[in-house]
């Protein structure tokens, strides 16, 4: 049913792309969350990413990298394996935030949007995630990580790094 | 993975499920469940309208609008399609309640969401999340699955001859998308940029219709509304402040948590009693008291009330009701710096008083922070925010400026001090990082 032959993506992708350009009043409506779901399966939006999304809802690729480069989360680069998200901001900063990003830097031996050499890992700096009670936190992907110690993030590190990050962010699965 | 927290002062109402699985539909209906919505059927728009009213709910996404007002808003008639638009585009730093209901009662967001729609005669509602809250939006879908697979939302809803539809959505990443029309124009597939107003969403919103757009928290409290009575509800509260609502209070306090107080309850008490008072047996230096964007409180300002009149009154915004705590230790200076570091990275760049002003004022607070200020640079500091306000499409401009003039009116000894080279606090921010936040 697609209209869209030679998908680059996995064919379950692809059937829920076909479904989700029907369900909103317009078509266009789609393109954020396609972007977004494209991204957790090829790794980031990709030259070939933005065409097929182009074509699947009928727009320009220059529309599709304008509202592309809009949001923040929404890459053009491969991340890493495990994409590692410290927030700063206000209430993770006062209980000691930074001190949590710069011990993530140490240990994996890469600044803010940088990948590791062996693509496992990449660390960014982020803005508030909503996990202000619980601070400090972090999100690896879309798991979220609180009331860190340094002690916990080398433990957490060490889980993804091994293939267990069930054991840290079983909760938020 | 929040951590639930509990205080005898606490008056459950939209939490009172929290902790109990309710995420669960079974759950959910044995704790009174759709029974609201089915109220809301058998009653109509006007005694919904009516109830909304009188129990004073006001907007908890910050702006503290009443909500039954919001709703009547909408024509009756409209030759478009009308929408309900769910806000959980919580990103206002120092708020994370939106957080808690969505992984503790997604149902109360549909069942509130499907009650505006039979407010409004709407048969479409959208529940829109932040992109960072995959999880929870995984548990929202599976609710609202699971409600379709029981009727409860599709065609002929309840067997009462009504349809409503949910449709739910990600963002990917944001600040700006918290404001109204900017997540209208998100979730039509385009830039997070802000529309003018008016028109008024009641009137034309998402794609052209009239269209009410509520706080997570906000629709959720709908259904505990028509269920306990508007009057009911309002008591709970102060006037014109009805209810009580969820406070995310965080910093330095010995047990942040989401808190559920009535409307008015005490801040003071709230940081000493409720959230345990300063952590570590320090002293209280100021308080942010409802998000990032709001005026600071100093130590001696705090004995004031929780609600959305009191706190005007006391020069401030209720706002998003995520109270952050700042001790003795921290540096105003750099508190204000790592503030408007987040605004000028979140501002769109539309209106130009914001764009250019978060960025002057970042580049002077870096100046300062870093050693080579002069007290002109307050003075300038305090210019910028001045001319910023009001003078924006949306109010993310003010939300820059009114905690930077707060900032810089309050603390401005601290600000000449630091200046003079007699630095408060304990930094913790090097510059480099700083530039590089969230680039």
């Amino acid at each position: 049913m697609s209209e869209v032959a030679n998908t680059i993506f996995s064919p379950e992708l692809a059937a829920r792309f076909d479904h989700l350009v029907t369900i909103y009043p317009l078509r266009r409506s789609a393109l954020v969350p396609m972007l977004l779901y494209a991204q957790d399966e090829i790794g980031y939006v990709s030259d070939a990413v933005v065409a097929e999304v182009a074509q699947r809802i009928g727009l320009l690729e220059l529309d599709v990298r304008n509202v592309l480069s809009y949001y923040s989360m929404l890459r053009t680069k491969p991340a890493g394996k495990y994409n590692v998200q410290v927030c700063t901001n206000i209430s993770c900063m006062l209980r000691g935030g930074y001190e949590i990003l710069d011990h993530c830097k140490a240990k994996l031996g890469i600044g803010h949007k940088q990948v590791t050499p062996d693509g496992v890992f990449s660390l960014e700096e982020v803005e508030c995630i909503g996990a202000c009670c619980w601070a400090p936190a972090m999100q690896v992907n879309y798991d979220f990580h609180d009331n860190l110690t340094t002690i916990k993030v080398d433990d957490i590190i060490e889980n993804y790094r091994s293939g267990r990050p069930s054991e840290t962010g079983k909760d938020t699965k | 993975m929040p951590t639930l927290v509990s205080h005898p002062d606490e008056v459950k109402v939209i939490s009172r499920r929290f902790g109990q699985g309710a995420a669960n539909i079974d759950k959910y209906l044995e704790l009174d469940g759709y029974k609201a919505v089915q109220q809301a059927i058998a009653e109509g728009p006007e005694w919904i309208i009516n109830t909304m009213k009188a129990s004073g709910l006001r907007g908890r996404g910050g702006a503290g609008f009443p909500t039954g007002l919001k709703w009547s808003f909408v024509p009756k008639q409209s030759e478009k399609p009308k929408y309900v638009l769910v806000n959980g585009d919580e990103s206002e730093p120092g708020t994370c309640k939106d957080h808690v209901i969505f992984r503790e009662d997604p149902h109360a967001v549909i069942e509130g969401t499907m009650i505006a729609g039979l407010a409004i005669g709407s048969k479409l509602g959208f529940i829109y999340l932040r992109g960072e809250y995959r999880y929870l939006l995984n548990i929202v879908e599976k609710a609202v699955a699971d409600a379709y697979a029981r009727g409860f939302l599709g065609k002929n809803i309840f067997g009462a001859g009504v349809d409503f539809d949910i449709i739910t959505q990600t963002g990917a990443g944001a600040y700006e998308v918290g404001e109204e029309s900017a997540l209208m124009e998100s979730l039509e597939g385009k830039r997070g940029v802000p529309r003018i107003k008016p028109p008024f969403p009641a009137v034309v919103g998402l794609y052209g219709g009239p269209t009410v757009i509520n706080n997570a928290e906000t629709i959720a409290n709908a259904p505990h509304i028509l269920l306990m009575g508007g009057e009911a509800y309002a008591k709970l509260g102060t006037e014109r402040n009805g209810g009580t609502r969820l406070f995310g209070i965080s910093g330095h306090v010995e047990r942040p948590g989401v808190y559920e107080l009535p409307m008015g309850y005490n801040l003071k008490k709230a940081i000493y009693e409720v959230a345990g008072g300063i952590k570590d047996g320090k002293k209280l230096k100021a308080v942010v008291p409802g998000g990032a964007s709001c005026p600071v409180l100093t130590a001696d300002e705090i004995d004031v009330g929780l609600d959305f009149d009191q706190m005007a009154k006391a020069g401030t915004m209720l706002g998003s009701g995520g109270v952050v705590v700042l001790d003795e230790t921290v540096s105003i200076v750099e508190f204000a710096l790592r503030t408007i570091a987040f605004y000028q990275h979140e501002s769109c760049g539309w209106c130009i008083p914001c764009r250019e002003g978060t960025d002057w004022i970042k580049k002077t607070l870096t100046r300062v922070y870093q050693g080579g200020g002069s007290k002109k640079d307050v003075d300038n500091v305090q210019y910028l925010a001045e001319n910023m306000m009001g003078r924006t499409f949306c109010p993310l401009g003010d939300a820059a400026a009114m905690p930077t003039l707060g900032f810089v009116k309050k603390f401005r000894k601290e600000f000449e001090d630091y200046i003079e080279g007699h630095k408060a606090g304990t930094p913790i921010i090097t510059v480099q990082q700083l530039v590089g936040a969230g680039h």
